[in-house]
């Protein structure tokens, strides 16, 4: 058996982003998920497997930081909370429209405005629909434990390869803060330069003498090769709503009603559910793990067989929207 | 003259100039008579004298040098607006044996970029500014920048920077060659020969102190908008250096890390 | 078995710690976990408070309203949690600094003077865990060795010579606590 750990969900992204094989990380404080850089720069990774840490001056030059070493082919995070991602967006956009591979992870807190630094999901329409200026999605994951904390930074950087597209780990207060024992993945290697060269092609890195040179930008002038390039934008999102999506089913075989809800809001759901079910109601938990794709067709395949359906969510209402589009 | 021929001026022993390989064949978008690509010319022959096509990472800003990667002929980076130093220093961090350069304008280094430029400095990131400024926001058409001068006339300030509403240029080369991280800092002009030598030589000193990891290097060009001057490009030098040179003197501002009294 | 725990006293008084001893060595005993601090300025010289569930199942929700055990350590958290202790449930609480003393007539009380005896032994680090060595004489639910290794994992390599004075304040607790009320 593997050894446990008992650790916060800042914590174990943080240990688990080391064992991925992280090559940097730019963050900038903010409560609820100072602990990420805390602990990365208490472990100083750089003397082990020559992960960078900096503490940027803001969170706009730390989204700018992993732009430049996504650029790279590096596989490169950073991390913030609400306020701070707010701050990220232009350079979220940058990067969705360069194409680039990072991982993003967001440690919600209420707001609007400076807001409370205790937990919420409010910013579920930030992070599943673009968020910053252009036509861009991120694929979102929403851990619902300190374990799934840990295991989404390594198929974050998977994914965020797989597309050329940023991944945002969409996390609360609750889970940021929360210990639980974490089975934690044996530490990979980071990718080589010649492996980068070999997997990234498009990466920046210097422009070897016998090949075309590479540019890293969002920019096109021309509005039809601009058109060209957010339809194969959209073409790259269609592609992860049929590859990509995940959720998890509790109570469902016989369900009468269905609770859908996602992060620690699933927990507290699973909670309800299990003393509704003590008192003979048939519910069921639908647990969205990608937020985008959001798993709208098994979600569609209950409307027929259930009474109701209950969406619960740390906010006014966001992914309620999602909900019925899906059914 | 006459009895040359065309055929003549063709041949390689005539050839007095050619442009470096470093440079695209992609004609240049800046207004003739701008200092941009002379400023593009010499940080390209710097990189080819120092043989590190290969080993170069350029960093282009939003401004009218937004595309600089057009025409560098390396491998490019296209920064957000003032976000330049923060992506240059990921990629030094992470590619340590690289040479990293930003090329940026004043709009983009010294008003939205303010707290990256002055951070990336004071980090003594090892990394080298190229600062080209001509007082004015020439891409989106000659509005005012944190360096137009006192009472100069832009879009935004058509009667002229009033400094008591509008405040007072920045002085962002002085200001940043204070920090302790900066290495070099110097300021020159490419509108003569004599100074085109002297640039030129100014950017292979930083780029040699980068490879010696001593820190930030900075290399200001006073440069003209013709343009956005609303001048013809004889007058906007002449008016540079009756203008703005009094206000951005030439040379050496900070040298092995010591300030020039 | 799930137990639900909420500890609550100053910031500084090994609140935090202790909760996590608690669920280390709950892990160590092979039972699942969860441990869920209150964080921001709510820490900073004021209150800290943390809430600890074991439980031989998988566990659902980390934040709970209602407590099988209230650990009470100082006024603020007295007014604040006594009323969250789930009827016949458990109240210890260190009655220094304690002004206005529990009146609730349904659920079980206990005092441990653990201030005062670390204050007397002159190891106030000490403190916590004699409060949890008062909460394991009541409610056994972890052996002892499975405490030993949930300190070996929670305290640093550099503090491990400093484990031999935690147990003996845990065994110290466990003769201090006192029964006010039961039910």
């Amino acid at each position: 058996m593997k050894e446990l750990k008992l650790m916060k969900g800042n914590e174990a992204v943080a240990e688990a982003a080391i064992r991925a094989g992280c090559d940097g990380y730019f963050g900038y404080p903010i409560t609820p998920q100072s602990e990420i850089m805390e602990y990365l720069m208490y472990q100083e990774p750089y003397k082990t497997t020559g992960m960078i840490v900096l503490q940027a001056e803001s969170e706009v030059a730390a989204i700018n930081m992993v732009y430049g070493g996504a650029s790279c082919g590096k596989r490169v995070m950073t991390s913030s909370s609400s306020p701070g991602i707010s701050l990220k967006q232009e350079g979220i956009s940058y990067i969705a429209g360069a194409e680039l591979p990072c991982l993003i992870v967001n440690v919600v807190r209420g707001g609007p405005g400076l807001g409370t630094i205790q937990p919420a999901q409010s910013d579920y329409f930030q992070s599943t629909k673009g968020g910053g200026h252009g036509d861009y999605r991120l694929l979102v994951l929403a851990p619902s434990s300190v374990q799934e904390m840990a295991d989404f930074a390594g198929l974050g950087f998977e994914l965020a390869f797989k597309y050329r597209n940023p991944v945002m780990i969409l996390s609360d207060g609750v889970i940021g803060q929360m210990m639980e024992k974490v089975e934690l993945a044996e530490q990979q290697p980071r990718f080589t330069e010649a492996e980068i060269r070999e997997n990234t092609p498009w990466a920046t890195m210097g422009k070897p003498n016998d090949k075309e040179r590479n540019i890293i930008t969002s920019l096109d002038l021309d509005s039809h090769k601009q058109e060209r390039h957010v339809a194969h934008l959209r073409d790259k999102y269609l592609e992860m709503e049929e590859n990509e999506v995940r959720y998890e089913e509790i109570n469902c075989e016989d369900a009468e009603y269905l609770i859908v809800a996602y992060g620690s809001s699933a927990r507290i759901s699973q909670k309800a559910v299990e003393l509704a079910r003590a008192k003979g109601i048939k519910v069921g938990l639908f647990r969205p793990i990608t937020l985008f794709p959001f798993p709208k067709k098994p979600l569609l395949a209950y409307t027929n067989r259930i009474k109701g359906i209950l969406t619960v969510e740390m906010s006014l209402g966001q992914m309620i929207e999602d909900v019925k589009l899906a059914v | 003259m006459s009895d040359i021929t065309k055929e003549q001026i063709r041949q390689p022993e005539n050839l007095v100039y050619t442009k470096t390989k470093l440079l695209t064949d992609k004609a240049l978008s800046y207004c003739p008579g701008c200092g941009h690509g002379t400023a593009h010319r010499i940080v390209m022959e710097v990189i080819e004298e120092l043989g590190a096509q290969d080993n170069t990472i350029g960093i282009a800003p939003v401004g009218c040098s937004v595309l600089a990667y057009e025409f560098m002929n390396i491998d490019m980076q296209q920064a957000a607006h003032g976000r330049a130093p923060a992506v240059a220093t990921a990629v030094k961090r992470l590619l340590p044996d690289r040479y990293v350069f930003t090329y940026q304008g004043d709009g983009d280094l010294a008003a939205i970029g303010t707290a990256e430029t002055i951070h990336a400095c004071n980090r003594g990131e090892n990394i080298t500014i190229i600062f080209i400024n001509n007082g004015i926001y020439g891409m989106t058409g000659g509005q005012m920048a944190p360096t137009t001068l006192p009472n100069m006339k832009a879009s935004t300030c058509p009667y002229g920077r009033d400094v008591e509403t509008m405040g007072n240029p920045l002085k962002m080369t002085e200001l940043i060659a204070q920090l302790p991280g900066v290495h070099y800092v110097t300021r020159q002009a490419v509108h003569t020969p004599a100074g085109v030598r002297k640039t030129k030589k100014a950017i292979r000193k930083a780029f040699d102190l980068q490879k010696q990891e001593k820190g930030l290097t900075f290399v200001e060009i006073v440069s003209n908008c013709n343009s956005g001057w609303k001048m013809t490009p004889v007058q906007s030098n002449k008016w540079m250096e009756e203008n703005m040179f009094p206000f951005y003197p030439l040379g050496d501002i900070k040298v092995d890390g010591q300030l020039i009294k | 078995m799930t137990e639900e725990i909420i500890i609550a006293g100053f910031g500084g008084q090994g609140v935090l710690s202790m909760g996590k001893i608690l669920a280390y060595s709950g892990i160590m005993q092979n039972q699942e976990v969860s441990w869920m601090p209150s964080y921001g300025p709510e820490m900073r010289g004021g209150t800290a408070n943390v809430t600890v569930v074991l439980s031989d199942e998988r566990i659902s929700s980390p934040i709970i309203n209602s407590y099988d055990t209230a650990i009470i350590l100082n006024q603020q958290s007295m007014d604040k949690f006594v009323s969250t202790v789930k009827p016949g449930g458990l109240l210890i609480y260190d009655p220094n600094g304690i002004i206005h003393h529990p009146e609730r007539k349904d659920i079980n009380i206990y005092t441990i003077e653990a201030s005062e005896a670390a204050g007397k032994l002159g190891m106030m680090k000490i403190f916590n865990m004699i409060v949890l060595g008062g909460f394991l004489k009541l409610k056994p639910l972890i052996q002892p060795e499975f405490i030993h290794k949930g300190l070996e994992k929670s305290l640093p390599v550099r503090h491990h010579k400093m484990i031999p004075e935690n147990e003996k304040a845990i065994d110290i607790g466990k003769d201090l606590i006192k029964a006010v009320q039961l039910v």
